[in-house]
């Protein structure tokens, strides 16, 4: 292989952002072509099928199946409401009829003979899809969702817990190796996306969700502090649909890493305006990282090319070493040997020299970098 | 699709200097040296073949159910079944947020229940589940369950799904019918669930044998193995993912999957499933508990990364130890025989206790074990894919360690349908490293204690006296074997019972003869510096890392039968499965 494909993280000043907004279900689109949103406009909504409530109505009256139609007193489509009669028992030469209650309100959708079953449909529940960022809608599929596009600052993080939230950002720390204290979340960071420094403690989270942060924003979380807030272990990297007041993303990874110089200076850049975040993670089967969307208004042009687009590695290209023992630092390619090397492990495998921003050069296994993008 | 199997068809051609392909097509038959007679193919479909399986009673129809599915290669998503003590709307809610690729649906013997059969089904139509892939098709549905309900169920079903029948998985209590159901499963995945990608059209034209679901063709291929030599097989791959478990004892067949544990995506679950404590118990140093967790997490975050130092690879392999341990032990727990069936008795069978849902899985009985998967196959040395081995699986007696080179199986597997003598010859030729052979003695000792007295005839010669806590490891190349005499002591077993002298003929490999007296269960000191001296001592008795004296490194081992392709090199996460 003549170049090597590495996948990074974006930290991009102004580059076109396009987020899909699509209904799981079919349901109706309420924006037009060309209109413009804001992050909290509703684009489409659909009413989403209520639950199945079974009711074996031949075991409750203790009859057979096939009896259960002449026992009726509603039919198939009918609304029945909680503690309405549904069936009665033959009772004794048709007197003493043990009257059925339904135990919910709901729709009757089908009875079976062959069972003597009852399927009960609850009522339908409303969901809205927001626009998410603001911009403009630039595709509308109808029934199924929109395509919102604006021009936009766009930070990758690396693990983010918690869903979309919209908010004006605001540093916490003035250093991205700084790490903040509970004393710098004030009550006015309410519905404020907070920038932090190097690594966020518990008590920090805890603090933000306290005055009402809609975000936090840092370079590293301690896994035992993740624990704490979740409630759980998260064993599996797909996140987003935490119901967490505050959406916390981080930027670099797990432990006590700095965020990027350049993450940082952005996104304090950028404190006073308006940001959407989402914590949404999936790390396989088609990646989702965290991200921080800064739309930079509607005569803002693109200077970057857009995310998600895989670098290439050649000597030069900035990187960040993502694995012990040099796990956080951020250097050049100075070389790309191409026979493999056996390493420390005595894994033989394809490497690269990086001369790291303290100065020192070092051989790297090429898995354990992750390109700059836009850097 | 097709696009990649071009490419990786390319990379063969260059590899092997051989010219296969002619204008992006495959030259077929061979003409002198170009082209191939033959091409076959699986597909892992984004992650697997997910299924939902029903039945009626959980421990009997819904079990078989899900068996037939895991057999034909698939994650089984959802097991529903009649008596698992949810409520009817909680099952039904449950199955609404599933998106499953097919749906088994069993029950009853045959001229047994019709109704609780039927019930399933209404259920199913109206939870309406919709398919994973593609929109605008029916979901594939399955019924393989009492004949006398198939009318009811097929109307009950009618318009929801595309409904097929084969004959009752369980058409009575006392025996299994799965080999029809999981045909079915593997028709309809081509069929209805692979039709949805893109390019599956053009790569079944290629193919000259069906398109079979990954692991579905690795379980063809160790059945064939236990069958063609007669023997018990247990093969484990583990990826990043998931951990597939495959197991021929008493030649019963039996497939797992465990869809959260792995090395990379599920590193995480390793950890919250195992908890931190019994991931310490493998690290021959100390670690605080948040390091730990940190270092899990952020190879989580970064399945791709690789250890670079080695700390981090026996942190990795830690973890592949519980991993492994922890899909053992559910395979143990499915691999069953028959549950509910009466059984006829011996008077000696009477007395040992035995009953119907019994494991199958006899780590005495086993006579090899194969592993597959980066962490295994791929470990920078042999000797520690063997050591992982051990120290996961515990095996009893003497069973020979084989590992996957290139993780070869699947096709193998399709192979076997065509030419099991020929997948047979290959798998032992050229897929399988044998890394050697293992002797574990089973049974109660004190430390120090003798367990065996072990004599060894043939390409060694030695009187070896083992004892318990010790780990030894005698030179014994492959294609070298050995006679082994050995006479356990007072109530410790090898396979022949308790105290009593075995005999038989151990296969060398690229790491040699074993003789492991750590005790099975195997016994590692609880506390802290007893642990790390004695895993160092067992490391350095096998020169499993290079701090070990007398080690040596793998490109020194005997020579690999499968040299590596261009670019992939040892310890690369390449496994074969996400």
């Amino acid at each position: 292989m003549a170049h090597a494909y590495t996948p990074g993280l974006s930290v991009l000043e102004a580059t076109r952002v396009r987020r899909e907004r699509r209904l799981p279900i079919e349901g109706e689109v309420v924006v037009t072509v060309g209109q413009r949103v804001h992050a909290t406009d509703v684009v489409a909504k659909t009413e989403i099928p209520g639950a199945v409530y079974p009711i074996n109505l031949a075991n409750k009256l203790g009859i057979l199946p096939a009896d259960v139609a002449s026992c009726l007193e509603v039919k198939v489509g009918d609304l029945v409401e909680r503690g309405q009669t549904l069936a009665r028992s033959k009772g004794l030469w048709g007197l003493f009829r043990t009257p059925l209650p339904s135990p919910v309100t709901a729709r009757v959708e089908s009875i079976s003979s062959v069972t003597g079953q009852m399927m009960l449909r609850l009522s339908s529940t409303p969901l809205a899809v927001l626009a998410y960022i603001e911009g403009e809608v630039v595709d509308v599929t109808p029934g199924d969702g929109c395509v919102v596009e604006t021009v936009a600052s766009l930070v990758q993080g690396i693990i983010g817990v918690g869903g979309e939230k919209e908010g004006v950002l605001a540093a916490l720390v003035d250093s991205p190796d700084v790490d903040p204290s509970p004393d710098d979340v004030k009550d006015e960071h309410k519905d404020k996306i907070l920038v932090a420094g190097r690594h966020v403690s518990l008590a920090v989270f805890q603090r933000a969700a306290e005055v009402g942060a809609r975000g936090l924003i840092a370079g590293s979380i301690s896994d035992s502090d993740l624990v704490e807030i979740l409630g759980y272990d998260l064993g599996v990297a797909i996140t987003g649909s935490e119901k967490l007041p505050t959406t916390l993303i981080a930027t670099e990874g797990f432990g006590s890493l700095p965020m990027a110089e350049r993450t940082f200076k952005l996104l304090v850049g950028h404190a006073g305006r308006t940001a959407s975040i989402n914590g949404a993670t999936q790390i396989r089967a088609g990646v989702i990282r965290p991200e921080i969307v800064v739309p930079l208004g509607p005569e803002a042009r693109p200077r970057q090319a857009e995310a998600g687009e895989e670098g290439r590695l050649e000597i030069g290209t900035r990187l960040r070493v993502v694995r012990e023992p040099y796990f956080g630092l951020l250097g050049r390619v100075a070389a790309l040997p191409h026979e493999p090397i056996v390493i420390e492990t005595e894994a033989r495998v394809r490497v690269l020299d990086v001369h790291l921003d303290d100065g020192r050069t070092v051989t790297l296994p090429r898995a354990n970098v992750e390109l700059v993008i836009g850097g | 699709m097709l696009v990649g199997v071009v490419n990786a068809v390319t990379e063969v051609e260059e590899l092997c200097g051989r010219k296969l392909l002619r204008d992006g097509k495959l030259i077929r038959p061979q003409v002198g040296d170009e082209g191939v007679d033959l091409y076959v193919s699986t597909s892992s479909a984004g992650g697997g073949l997910q299924m939902l399986v029903a039945g009626v009673v959980k421990s009997m129809t819904a079990e078989s159910a899900a068996r037939a599915a895991l057999g034909a290669g698939a994650i089984v998503m959802e097991t529903i079944a009649s008596n698992d003590k949810r409520p009817a709307y909680e099952q039904i809610e449950r199955i609404r947020h599933l998106r499953p690729d097919m749906v088994l649906l069993s029950g009853g013997v045959d001229g047994g229940t019709i109704t609780h059969v039927v019930e399933l089904a209404e259920m199913l139509a109206a939870a309406a589940p919709r398919p994973r892939l593609g929109k605008g098709y029916d979901l594939p549905l399955v019924f393989a369950g009492n004949k006398d309900a198939l009318q009811p169920v097929k109307e009950a079903l009618d318009g929801k799904f595309r409904f097929t029948q084969v004959p009752n998985l369980r058409p009575v209590l006392e025996r299994e019918n799965l080999g029809p159901a999981r045909q079915e499963i593997h028709e309809l995945f081509m069929h209805h669930v692979m039709a949805q990608a893109p390019g599956y059209p053009n790569l079944m034209e290629w193919s000259d044998a069906p398109i079979m679901p990954t692991p579905g063709a690795v379980g063809l291929m160790i059945e064939t193995i236990a069958r063609e030599e007669g023997i018990s097989v247990l093969g484990v791959d583990i990826g990043g993912a998931t951990t597939d478990v495959f197991s021929v004892f008493s030649g019963k067949f039996n497939r797992t999957v465990s869809a959260n544990l792995g090395m990379s995506y599920s590193i995480s679950n390793v950890l919250a499933s195992t908890g931190v404590a019994n991931v310490m118990r493998w690290l021959p140093f100390t670690m605080s508990e948040s390091d730990l967790r940190n270092r899990i997490k952020n190879k989580m975050i970064r399945p791709t990364t690789i250890p670079q130092t080695l700390e981090e690879l026996k942190v990795e392999q830690a973890i592949a130890r519980e991993a492994l341990q922890l899909a053992l032990e559910q395979h143990k727990e499915f691999a069953t025989s028959l549950k509910g069936v009466q059984q006829e008795r011996t008077i000696s069978e009477a007395f040992d206790q035995s009953a119907s849902g019994e494991t199958l899985v006899d780590m005495m009985a086993l006579s090899l074990l194969v592993g597959s998967g980066g962490v295994l196959s791929h470990a920078p040395r042999r000797s520690q894919a063997a050591l992982m081995l051990l120290d996961a699986f515990e095996p009893e007696g003497v069973t020979q360690l084989a590992v996957d080179s290139i993780f070869m199986m699947p096709q193998l597997g399709v192979l076997s349908t065509i030419s099991p003598q020929a997948a047979a010859e290959v798998f032992h030729r050229d897929c399988l490293i044998m890394l050697g052979t293992a002797i574990a003695p089973r049974g109660p000792a004190r430390p120090g204690h003798t367990l065996a007295r072990i004599t060894l005839s043939g390409a060694i010669n030695d009187d070896i006296e083992l004892k318990m806590g010790d780990l030894r490891l005698l030179p014994l190349a492959l294609d070298q074997k050995a006679r082994a005499t050995i006479v356990p002591q007072g109530k410790i077993d090898v396979g022949a019972g308790k105290g009593r002298a075995r005999e038989v003929e151990v296969s060398g490999g690229v790491v040699g003869l074993i003789l492991d007296g750590r005790g099975r269960p195997l016994q590692i000191p609880a506390e802290p510096a007893a642990r790390v001296e004695a895993l160092t001592r067992w490391a350095q008795a096998l020169g499993v890392y290079p701090d070990a004296p007398h080690s040596k490194p793998p490109h020194l081992d005997a020579p690999h039968p499968n040299p590596l392709p261009k670019g992939e090199g040892v310890g690369d996460e390449v496994g074969g499965k996400a």
